[in-house]
């Protein structure tokens, strides 16, 4: 469905259920040169299951206008001016990579409206090498692949996003091909990275949040080791919060390399 | 950067979407011949069929041998995920009637396999989809077919039967301002020999009893989408952008912003035609995909030689074959295919001088290459037209198909160059004894 956010026309992928006010909510926040179509069978899971599933185009990106945020702070700012849109008291924040930075700085700044924090992929500080930085603007295609390869932990997945003989790798090229092509004022590539790399409010934001967070980390991660994870965790348990760690056998492709295992986890942790 | 995780066209060929088996620890592909799977749970069962989870359900719909064998080919040929079918002729009807219905119109190439050429002049009209026909080279010609109500261009990498090379860049264009998709058939060239999806091609389709295999012992299609065809900016496929009704109101396009057709050729096409493929097939298929590199650079190697032979020999016409020169595809072959000319496969036609029965003659007096309707095997194979597939044909009309009466189609096997040599200048002796 599309609502307006901030005077744009934002897309959020339901999960095929009408959205419902009356059930709770849970938003998925998609990473760089990423859209909602990457947590296609996680939100069409919980849809069916009693959530209402808010998975958004943020602005910028594919079928939602607007500006693309240019910061992971301007990126909280849309969240909750996506909740308002919605009439959404309350909701569970699900984001992968840039998007868990998204959803934590969120959660931070929306305090008990968050009822779950899962960050899936994640990293703090998550630097992203100059040479991707790089590439991103003046390469895409090469940093594309960079990042693919990067992301990659096998040569056989199981049946995943569009089924039986889903190849991965090559369905998330193509989407980052789509997502750079569908804005042609902004590389959101290259801004989106640019926002991952200067954000600095990760162990400040953690200390705020007042829900439990989930950890959902790549074992076999290259784009955000699961070491790189450890400042926030340790961040987040020593201000006393409630985290939980699920470690996937996979890379930075949690969502369609091990679509079950990343499925229960988020979806164990919601119904706690 | 090359390894394990940016892999080479041969690592892909042997490892793409198989892993040793979790349960066995068998290494090789197993065969799975059963024809549905054990739900986990009601829950499982609901979520499967609402595709809420990915797996298997039912061995119409997707199965985990066939499964390798897609993931396979989507790797090879860069796509993001394909669809084993029953044949190559199943692929091509999987993608038109997934993409339109009555009232939808295809521009084509007129160099197509006799099998396309039929269900598209005929069959597909019959029920309400019109093709118009253009030679592949008319570029105003595909340009100036084009109707509201176009949404496919077709055409063979290298057509049927004269080897004309398809400029997939400059045809993929026109189809894209027209907002449709171009669909090219790369059977001849295999993936080895030519990536479309890089020229500008959304969807590819094999029929994978020729070289996949290239055993000559097994049926079987595939489709593979690229995933850079918008079907939503295009306007024009309603099947894929809004509600369909027939599966829980999915609107695929949303499902996927890259796989709407998969999405939908799967869930509506295996389902409700039903041809899919046998796994026994796609294990078959699976050991020639494995090998493809090492064949295909062996049958590159002896069709070369065998044109150079055949271009020299007094009895020999025309040699319909991007190698030469003088064939009109021979500059396109160069600049599109992998190896160049070279590159355009082994499968090709050349003209005896002289009458039908000097055909035929020559055809009865080989002894390694097989006279039957089939291309694409190890083994090496010809047939005649003239006498065979074309034989109630008059001179007149054969020579309007570009075929004459002493027109030789050959496929090239895995043999002894030297052998197949000798083999066709015994045999084109026994057609000059014929014309005596």
């Amino acid at each position: 469905m599309y609502l307006q956010v901030n005077g744009a026309s934002t897309y959020c992928y339901t999960g095929g259920k009408p959205f419902d006010a009356a059930k709770p909510t849970v938003v998925f926040l998609h990473g760089v040169i990423n859209d909602h179509s990457v947590w296609i069978l996680q939100s069409r899971y919980l849809a069916h299951h009693g959530w209402n599933v808010l998975a958004v185009d943020l602005p910028g990106h594919c079928k939602s206008e607007g500006e693309a945020p240019a910061s992971v702070e301007d990126a909280a700012n849309f969240v909750a001016a996506l909740l308002d849109a919605a009439g959404v008291q309350k909701a569970a924040l699900v984001g992968h990579s840039w998007g868990s930075l998204i959803a934590l700085e969120s959660a931070a700044r929306l305090k008990e409206r968050v009822s779950h924090l899962v960050l899936v992929g994640t990293a703090y500080p998550m630097k992203v090498s100059p040479a991707l930085i790089e590439a991103s603007l003046n390469e895409p295609e090469k940093a594309l692949t960079m990042v693919n390869v990067f992301s990659r932990s096998t040569l056989a997945a199981p049946p995943s996003a569009l089924g039986p003989g889903t190849w991965v790798y090559g369905s998330s090229m193509a989407l980052g091909r789509r997502v750079l092509r569908s804005n042609a004022k902004v590389n959101v590539f290259h801004r989106g990275f640019v926002a991952c790399d200067r954000y600095a409010g990760g162990e400040a934001a953690i200390a705020q949040i007042t829900c439990p967070v989930l950890f959902v980390l790549g074992g076999l991660d290259q784009m955000t080791n699961p070491k790189a994870a450890q400042p926030l965790v340790q961040a987040a348990r020593a201000a006393g919060k409630a985290v939980s760690i699920a470690t996937l056998p996979v890379g930075h492709h949690q969502m369609t390399e091990t679509p079950d295992a990343t499925l229960f986890a988020i979806r164990d942790f919601l119904n706690r | 950067m090359s390894g394990y995780a940016d892999p080479g066209f041969d690592t892909l060929a042997l490892h793409a979407g198989a892993a040793p088996d979790p349960t066995t620890g068998a290494r090789a592909v197993p065969i799975h011949l059963t024809t549905s799977f054990v739900f986990e749970s009601s829950d499982h069962a609901a979520a499967l069929f609402n595709l809420e989870r990915a797996g298997h359900v039912y061995s119409r719909i997707s199965n985990p041998t066939n499964a390798v064998f897609e993931q396979r080919m989507a790797a090879l040929e860069g796509g993001i995920g394909a669809i084993a079918t029953a044949s190559g002729q199943a692929a091509l009807h999987l993608a038109v009637a997934t993409l339109m219905g009555a009232g939808s119109h295809i521009v084509a190439s007129t160099a197509l396999y006799g099998g396309s050429q039929n269900l598209l002049h005929y069959t597909m009209r019959r029920f309400g989809i019109e093709t118009t026909f253009v030679k592949p080279g008319d570029i105003d010609g595909w340009r100036a077919a084009v109707r509201p109500n176009t949404k496919l261009f077709f055409g063979e990498t290298v057509g049927n039967p004269g080897l004309d090379v398809l400029d997939i860049p400059t045809v993929s264009q026109i189809a894209h301002e027209a907002g449709a998709p171009l669909l090219v058939d790369s059977t001849l060239t295999t993936p080895y020999l030519v990536k479309p999806f890089e020229l500008g091609a959304d969807i590819v389709y094999h029929s994978a009893t020729k070289f996949l295999s290239g055993h000559g012992t097994v049926i079987g299609g595939v489709v593979v989408d690229a995933g850079s065809f918008d079907w939503e900016k295009s306007g024009k496929f309603p099947e894929l952008t809004e509600a369909y009704e027939g599966f829980h109101n999915m609107v695929f396009s949303e499902e996927s912003t890259v796989g709407a057709f998969l999405l939908r050729a799967r869930r509506e096409g295996l389902r409700d035609f039903g041809a899919c493929m046998s796994p026994h097939s796609a294990w078959l298929i699976l050991q020639g995909i494995e090998t493809l590199s090492l064949r295909m650079d062996r049958h590159m190697g002896n069709t070369e030689k065998v044109v150079q032979f055949l271009a020299s020999h007094p009895l020999v016409g025309r040699v319909g074959h991007p190698l030469l020169e003088s064939h009109p595809s021979h500059a396109l072959a160069e600049k599109l295919l992998r190896f160049g000319a070279r590159g355009a496969g082994s499968v090709f036609s050349f003209d005896i001088k002289g009458s039908r029965a000097q055909g035929k003659a020559f055809i009865e007096a080989l002894k390694i290459f097989s006279h039957l309707a089939n291309v694409g095997d190890c083994r090496s194979l010809v047939i005649h037209p003239a006498s065979t597939t074309h034989f109630r044909m008059s001179d007149e009309a054969l020579a309007a198909g570009g075929i004459g009466p002493g027109t030789i189609r050959l496929s090239i096997g895995l043999e002894d160059a030297d052998d197949l040599i000798d083999d066709l200048k015994r045999a084109l002796k026994a057609a000059e004894k014929a014309g005596a």
